[in-house]
């Protein structure tokens, strides 16, 4: 079973190396949100229409037609998980934070054995589709996941509406339902005090940026989201473009942040990255906020190339594997904070190659 | 102050739950607060529907009756609508209609979509918004004397107008 795969590996599809302007973006992102004509919205469902609406997107995704266009979907019930694996699933970017939360009854997942293309059912929308690549590839999601939604539309009634759209629970996603957004490693604005402008003028073009798990989270491991606000009044290939031109020039301030900050002080930037580089490769014992420090260190030195024959992908993949419920899953058993600081630290050693020593 | 839960690490998220009368307060460091989903996960979609509801709660006088309808369908009250801004089922845009519109001009500033329609429930919509647009030309065309023009445009209505009527 393909969901077995996805809750023991901590690598994903959206990991891959060789994404477009890979040095800065780690991954990008379309999410569509779509609700049903024939049910009020999640939050209004009496239990049985959730699940008559989980049923629904269950025959939805098993059309053979669906299948031979985009390949084998996966419905999984978030019940039939354990709160471990649950929280592995946000920890890969797959469902969001909030999903998981509370009551899990009438929810369920829809997956892509390569995790590519998600499906959270009955979040705050009755359908997210979502599609997750490496590097900078707004306009390949949008059209995979377009596709789902019309594959899936052929099976659905959707609510919508000549004028307002695709009709779905908040006002905020009306419209296109479209949210496109990219997950970018910013270490060299962050390091030049550069980020707070950046930040407030993406603010006035009318974008969002939020920390590492989306709505509400902090920026750990000088990542960060940035994504589109707007989603009614414009074309879904206009919003695409636009955040991909936006993005654009974003990449080429942080590479320009990072020569300056390698010229200015070129000893004092090797040494961080060195620094973390060793302590990544022989600590026995790692906190996860220093651990994903350690990786952005690593990460930037990569990209410097600085550090050379680790590929981005294995830092993506250590920085889901030190966190929490992946540690507490490849375990097989709960584990206190400090047993999980010695596995991580164990786990990243053996990662590096520094197993043995 | 060090994190209750883990001892461990300094408590950055200090959380403060009131249920009848009886208060509580919590101090977590982030990575606890995140594991028992305390705090950061929590708060943010609070603050963001209060920001929401506060959206059209700032103009009362703006809205054309008081808070007092309800959606027949889905039972949601508008009241409710101005405090999470969330809606509660499709029929609630209409219900809600002038309190929706005030909604969307200011999140999007706009209150027109203009993007992808579903193919099946939207072919009719397609053709109707082409209708409207071609009907508004032959006006125009006809305002402007250019009697060929609006001929053409009268016969590319009928006949979108009959494929609606045959059911296509």
């Amino acid at each position: 079973m393909a969901l077995k795969d996805t809750l023991k590996n901590p690598y994903s599809n959206w990991m891959k190396d060789g994404g477009a302007e890979a040095d800065v973006v780690v991954s990008s992102r379309v999410r569509l949100a779509r609700d049903l004509a024939a049910y009020p919205f999640p939050h209004r469902l009496s239990p049985e229409q959730a699940e008559e609406v989980v049923h629904a997107v269950g025959l939805a995704v098993q059309q053979s037609k669906t299948a031979a266009a985009v390949g084998p979907l996966e419905l999984t019930r978030m019940a039939e998980l354990t709160p471990v694996e649950r929280q592995v699933l946000v920890e890969k970017h797959l469902v969001s934070p909030d999903f998981i939360k509370g009551d899990v009854t009438g929810k369920a997942v829809v997956l892509r054995a390569d995790e590519v293309v998600s499906i959270m059912v009955n979040e705050e929308d009755h359908l997210r589709i979502q599609c997750l690549m490496p590097g900078l590839a707004l306009e390949e999601c949008w059209n995979l996941a377009s596709k789902v939604d019309d594959l899936l539309e052929e099976t659905l009634e959707y609510a919508c509406s000549e004028e307002f759209g695709y009709l779905v629970t908040c006002p905020t996603n009306v419209g296109t339902g479209l949210r496109a957004s990219v997950m970018l490693h910013l270490p060299g604005l962050v390091a030049t005090r550069m980020l707070g402008e950046v930040v407030s003028g993406l603010g006035k073009l009318g974008l969002t940026v939020r920390g590492l798990y989306g709505e509400g989270t902090k920026a750990t491991g000088d990542l960060f989201q940035v994504s589109n606000q707007i989603t009614l009044g414009r074309q879904e290939e206009e919003i695409i473009n636009d955040l991909t031109a936006l993005v654009r020039r974003l990449v080429s301030q942080e590479r320009e942040a990072r020569k300056r900050l390698y010229q200015k002080q070129p000893e004092a930037l090797e040494d961080r990255i060195f620094r973390s580089y060793g302590i990544l490769q022989y600590a026995r014992v790692i906190e996860s906020e220093e651990a994903l420090r350690r990786l952005s260190d690593l990460r930037l030195g990569l990209a410097l190339q600085i550090i050379k024959g680790i590929p981005f992908s294995l830092v993506a993949e250590l920085m889901v594997l030190s966190q929490p419920a992946f540690l507490i899953k490849a375990a097989g058993r709960s584990l206190a904070p400090a047993e999980r600081d010695v596995l991580r630290a164990q786990l990243i050693r053996e990662r590096l190659g520094r197993g043995a020593e | 102050m060090l994190c209750e839960r883990c001892n461990k690490r300094p408590a950055t998220v200090h959380y403060t739950e009131i249920t009848n009368n009886k208060k509580q307060e919590l101090h977590l460091c982030e990575e606890c607060a995140r594991e028992t989903g305390v705090g950061s996960f929590m708060m943010p979609q609070l603050v963001l529907h209060d920001f929401l509801g506060g959206l059209f709660q700032q103009e009362p006088q703006a809205l054309v009756e008081p808070v007092s309808r309800e959606c027949p369908r889905c039972g949601l009250r508008e009241r409710e609508f101005a405090r999470r801004g969330l809606l509660g089922c499709s029929d609630c845009y209409a219900v809600f209609r002038p309190a929706v519109d005030q909604v969307l001009r200011r999140i999007h500033g706009t209150v027109k979509h203009t993007g992808k329609l579903p193919r099946r429930t939207g072919k009719k919509t397609g053709v109707q918004r082409e209708l409207k647009r071609l009907r508004q030309e032959l006006e125009a065309a006809v305002r402007r004397e250019e009697y060929e023009k609006a001929a053409e445009l009268r016969d590319r209505i009928r006949e979108l107008e009959q494929g609606l009527e045959g059911g296509k």
